[in-house]
């Protein structure tokens, strides 16, 4: 299965973290830092995968690519095929691209809980759901009418611009 | 903290505010993220659901991204789950799935809102619970949420059942009974016409075949069927991996499937499917030539891809395939060797780990000659991979690979030269293991040991002070192979040595210890065998049997010899002493030379040995003396005393060393006759054989008769109080003696237990009780140089010139991979000691989790189990189930064992094994049964009417083909597997 999805920028500064297992506090933030003290050693233009057993557990890799500024990992064990998990991050970037069209570090920074939905609906309990960025985008869309018909019963304004420099 | 007001409200910061403020404060980012938290403990109170949700998606992100606990919106994240905003709800599950886990107390207070959820009409709704579900999912959780989770398997929203079946594979890790209510809608999915449900029912399959394979074996028909029909890359990829731990089982499968892969490897375009197939046939089929050789022919189209991540696929495919079949490794060797210097970590290691399994005993040198100069330039990193690499593959079952172990010793002194060289610790415990194991190899290896004690610039390289601590324990055990003991102890006593960790110094002086005692030791009895050579024949002979038996002896002094030589050299002493002035004169002839001066008499054919002379004795005490006094004041206790033991032993022996040629003559022969003793006794304590000792040893010390190690012993300590003497009937069936019983342990320790008397064994045992020791047969004599304290860490720089190049790699493997006859050896191979069978293996008890143990009964339970289940109890509801069936079921669990021959041969240990567990079941049942849901039960009754039904019709098929296969099938544990796919 997959244990987890992360993206973090070239800084190590976390994007997006989704484990499917519950990681204490502590720990996920050890974790991030040591995915990012190996992938920051990597030279460019070498394969894509790491034995992560010293990081996961026995029998554990990781693959990243990376996308811009942007290292995306995806963390497996044995019963996932390394390809697949390289087509499967190209699929997640397909569509993050397609809903932010030209997708950078900002658009991800700003929609934590959007690209945690589209990730659900691509990944779910550390199986692959769906492979297919068009079907990724149905559900997303779908999902986010359901947000705006949600939202628009609330009148209240919720952000007044500027306030958050004072 | 003040309660929320309606200002906070309505000036409340969203999320993105938070974000933006993050990235403003770039510097003090966490007084303003505990600020925001401030704020955020507020507004989750805040009975404005508005506010409270953009509040716990802030703690989310925070928690999430920046390592922010916040169990305090653990809570509020529950209320507002409850919300009936989609929003809401998104926000309030996200977070859930983010902070919370298996023990979070509010997990509970989720479980009516989850219900709610999962028989929502919104399938989003339902997608939602369903996602957090699969991250929080408890034992509870899961039992109480199984019917809805089986109502879901067979939704008519693909969306839906996807997302069920991914959840499923959480719901039985934590509560396996679930199994037996949702294992056969679960399989039927696999039918299922949208290539999304069947890529994630068979993904669940694959991670409960790979905990446990066995159980899974009779759906082998449908998964084939997958295997030949589906056209969908991700579906194959899982089908081949759950063939990957199937095939091993039932090699009547294998056969099946190879037709099928064979057909997609042609097929196919994609690579990763390729590489799929490629791993199954490698890793599970690898006994079908034809198969292999596909396989292979493949990976050679990896290898010369210019993709890296290819590259690295097809060597691992290779390091898979070549255990059982070189010749693939063989036919890509030069590209295997060009690897080596690829720029790709991954790449080099793979190419090493394959350039490792290729090695024989011919062609071990050149290689390792030549895998040391790769080491010699690559980076540290790759470097030490090599280093140990060559360390492990040489020591793999006791150095079996090795013949000429003096080259192997130099080896290894040559890796401790190489720069980035971090394997002290292994290359330590091969020196010392070998020195150890191989008598011959000892004369190199104090040669060995005496380069590295030498080299000064070894010194300063924390990493290797483990492999001088070794040199040293070596030097100073082996010194009577030394060509130069003097020169020994300047390297030992050097004031560099200063810079080693005091642990390591102590193993330095207790090795001048022994090289001390020998030098005196040579030049006292040396001295006496001059002397006798030069008088009477009678004394000569003494002499070399004074020596033979300490100096070349190879079984271990023996107390009981060694007592009687040294009483028989007391007889002696006197028939010398009066020679003695004649030798001191002859001595003082050689007082100049301070280094190893042969004495004159040195051709005296009984000792081969070197000759001291008086003048270089005393330097050599002198040397000590000023390396070891202020270490006398050391605050490291173990130097401090090790040091003390040293000037002790020289200031008793010291006086009449230099005095003696002043001394009159008597005196002289009371001084001689009490150095010469003292000496005999260290030397004797030393030079005995030091073997290793088999881990099992103590276990193969028989018990003695009437030796209960078992018995609880507490009560002994009120009938012996804190004094001595065990209480006879606790130990021993034989009378006491106490009187005799201390000389008899004596004796168990001296003669190596023969028989031991039932006393000795109850004094052994007592002791053994009080002090927790174990005392092995008198294999070791002294304990003193096993401790090999930890060093530190860092680099240091050697030139070493940098020759080879891959070519000759290239031809060197070229020439020593083709198969060809074994070179002439001209040195025979010495005799490796070795313990026993079980010397380095070690045992792995692999127990399979109790869980997984769980769900495969279970699974076993609904596959083969149930036949004995009349039909009529099928249509029940769940709750009557819960009851009814259970009752049933363990008729059926009887019925099977006595009736049916297929279920005794498909699993009578299984049987035996599970019913402790399934009456454990029963009981969870029965727990279970007042929470069973009655609502849903309706509605799913005639949906799991007609599934099992259908279910039931197949089983009875399965019956018949598995009572025809039963006489086939003799393994027992092995699943039937139907015979239309064989």
């Amino acid at each position: 299965m997959i244990q987890g999805v992360v993206v973090m920028n070239d800084q190590g500064k976390p994007r997006l973290v989704k484990f499917y297992d519950y990681q204490p506090v502590e720990r996920q933030q050890e974790l991030i830092r040591s995915i990012y003290g190996v992938l920051c050693n990597r030279a460019e233009n070498v394969s894509n995968f790491i034995r992560a057993d010293s990081i996961f557990g026995p029998d554990t890799r990781l693959v990243y690519k990376t996308y811009a500024t942007l290292y995306f990992v995806f963390i497996f064990d044995s019963s996932e095929n390394e390809l697949a998990m390289l087509d499967l991050m190209q699929v997640f970037v397909e569509t993050l691209d397609k809903c932010f069209s030209n997708v950078c570090e900002v658009d991800i920074v700003f929609n934590f809980n959007k690209v945690h939905t589209i990730l659900d609906e691509i990944v779910l309990g550390g199986q692959v759901l769906e492979t297919s960025s068009s079907e990724v985008m149905k559900a997303v869309e779908e999902i986010s009418k359901l947000e705006k018909a949600s939202n628009s019963i609330s009148l209240v304004p919720k952000s007044i611009p500027g306030w958050q420099t004072r | 903290m003040t309660g929320p007001s309606l200002m906070d409200s309505l000036f409340q910061r969203t999320l993105e505010d938070l974000i933006k403020g993050l990235r403003l404060h770039l510097v003090h980012e966490s007084t303003f993220i505990s600020k925001s938290l401030d704020e955020i403990r507020r507004e989750v109170r805040s009975p404005d659901l508005d506010t409270k949700a953009a509040a716990v998606q802030k703690v989310t992100y925070l928690r999430s991204l920046h390592g922010v606990d916040d169990s305090f919106a653990a809570f509020p994240a529950v209320e507002l789950a409850a919300s009936p905003r989609f929003r809401h709800k998104q926000i309030a599950y996200l977070a859930a799935s983010v902070s919370f886990h298996s023990a979070t107390a509010v997990l509970l207070l989720l479980t009516n809102q989850l219900r709610k959820d999962l028989n929502s009409s919104n399938e989003f709704e339902v997608s939602l619970a369903l996602q957090c579900l699969s991250v929080v999912c408890n034992l509870d959780l899961a039992r109480d949420l199984t019917p809805e989770i089986f109502t879901l398997l067979s939704s008519s929203k693909q969306l839906i059942r996807k997302k069920a079946i991914a959840t499923i594979l959480r719901v039985f890790g934590e509560y396996p009974d679930a199994v037996r209510v949702c294992f056969k809608r679960l399989v039927e999915n696999v039918e299922s016409s949208d290539p999304q449900t069947v890529s994630a029912v068979v993904s669940v399959f694959c991670e409960l075949a790979s905990r446990e394979p066995n159980s899974y074996l009779p759906l082998a028909p449908e998964f084939y069927r997958v295997l030949v029909d589906s056209r969908n890359n991700w579906v194959l990829i899982k089908v081949l991996k759950i063939f990957a731990n199937l095939a091993p089982l039932e090699p009547r499968l294998a056969k099946r499937i190879i037709e099928p892969i064979g057909e997609h490897m042609r097929r196919t375009g994609a690579k990763s499917l390729m590489f799929e197939c490629i791993r199954t046939i490698v890793t599970s089929l690898s006994d079908y030539d034809s198969a292999v050789r596909l396989a292979v022919a493949k990976v050679q189209e990896f290898l010369v891809d210019d993709d890296p991540n290819l590259k690295y696929l097809g060597l691992q495919a290779l390091s898979i395939v070549v255990p059982k079949h070189s010749w693939a490794v063989v036919e890509n060797k030069e590209f295997v060797i060009k690897s080596l210097s690829d720029t790709d970590p991954n790449i080099k290691l793979e190419a090493l780990r394959l350039v490792m399994a290729m090695v024989s005993e011919d062609d071990l040198s050149e290689i390792c000659r030549v895998l040391l100069n790769y080491a010699l330039k690559s980076d540290p990193e790759f470097c030490n991979e090599i280093l140990g690499s060559v360390l492990a593959t040489c020591s793999r079952n006791v150095y079996e690979i090795i013949i000429d172990f003096d080259w192997y010793v130099s080896v290894l002194g040559e890796m401790t030269r190489i720069p980035h060289c971090q394997k002290g610790e292994e290359i330590e415990s091969q020196l010392i293991d070998i020195g150890m194991r191989v008598k011959d190899v000892r004369p190199e290896l104090v040669h060995v040991g005496r380069d590295l004690l030498i080299d000064p610039a070894l010194l300063g390289n924390p990493f290797l002070h483990r492999v001088l601590s070794a040199a040293a324990w070596v030097s100073g055990e082996y010194v009577k192979f030394s060509k130069n003991p003097i020169e020994l102890m300047e390297a030992l006593l050097q004031p560099r040595t200063g810079l080693l960790p005091s642990s390591i110094r102590a193993v330095y002086i207790q090795s001048a210890f022994k090289v001390l005692t020998f030098c005196l030791h040579s030049y006292l009895f040396a001295k006496e065998a001059v002397a006798s050579s030069s008088s009477c024949a009678y004394d000569l002979e003494s002499g070399a049997s004074d020596s033979i038996p300490e100096k070349g002896c190879p079984e271990g002094s023996n107390l009981a010899t060694s007592e009687a030589l040294a009483s028989s050299e007391q007889n002696e002493d006197f028939n010398r002493s009066f020679l003695c002035q004649s030798v001191e004169d002859n001595c003082t002839e050689n007082d100049g030379d301070t280094l190893v001066a042969p004495g004159p008499s040195s051709s005296s054919a009984s000792l081969n040995k070197l000759q001291f002379t008086r003048g270089s004795i005393i330097n050599l005490l002198d040397l000590i003396k000023t390396a070891l006094g202020p270490l006398a004041g050391s605050h490291e206790v173990e130097v401090q005393e090790r040091a003390w033991n040293v000037l002790g032993l020289i200031k008793l022996v010291e006086q009449e060393i230099q005095d003696t040629p002043m001394q009159n003559e008597g005196k002289f022969v009371m001084e001689e006759l009490k150095a010469s003793e003292i000496m005999k006794l260290m030397h004797d304590a030393f030079f005995g054989e030091l073997g290793p000792v088999s881990k099992s040893a103590q276990e193969r010390v028989p018990i003695p008769d009437g030796l209960m190690l078992k018995e609880n012993l507490n009560d002994l300590e009120t009938v012996c109080g804190d004094v001595q003497l065990p209480s006879t009937c606790s130990f021993s069936l034989g009378k006491p003696h106490f009187e005799e019983s201390s000389g008899s342990l004596f004796d168990f320790q001296k003669k190596e237990e023969l028989e031991p008397s039932s006393e000795s064994t109850s004094m052994l045992a007592e002791h053994r009780k009080r002090h927790g020791l174990y005392y092995l047969p008198s294999e070791i004599k002294e304990t003193t140089s096993s401790d090999y304290p930890p060093a530190n860490e860092s680099k240091l720089a050697i030139s070493v010139s940098v020759s080879d190049d891959v070519d000759y790699l290239v031809k060197l493997t070229e020439q020593s991979l083709v198969p060809k006859k074994k070179s002439n050896q001209t040195k025979p191979r010495p005799i490796v000691v070795k313990l026993d069978e079980r010397d380095g293996v070690r045992i792995a008890a692999n127990k399979p989790e109790s869980k997984n143990d769980l769900i495969s009964g279970a699974v076993r339970e609904v596959l083969l189990g149930n036949e004995g289940i009349p039909t009529s109890s099928q249509g029940k509801h769940f709750d009557k189930l819960s009851s009814k069936t259970r009752g049933k079921e363990k008729i059926a669990i009887v019925q099977p064992l006595g009736s049916t021959g297929l279920l005794a041969n498909a699993g009578n240990s299984e049987l035996a094994n599970s019913s402790p567990r399934r009456s454990k079941h029963v009981s969870h049942g029965k727990e279970k049964k007042p929470r069973s849901p009655r609502n849903n039960a309706e509605g799913c009754e005639e949906r799991s009417y007609r599934d099992k039904k259908k279910g039931d019709h197949r089983h009875v098929k399965n019956k018949a083909r598995q009572s025809a296969d039963g006489g086939v099938n003799v393994v027992a544990q092995t699943p039937v597997i139907p015979d239309f796919l064989l």
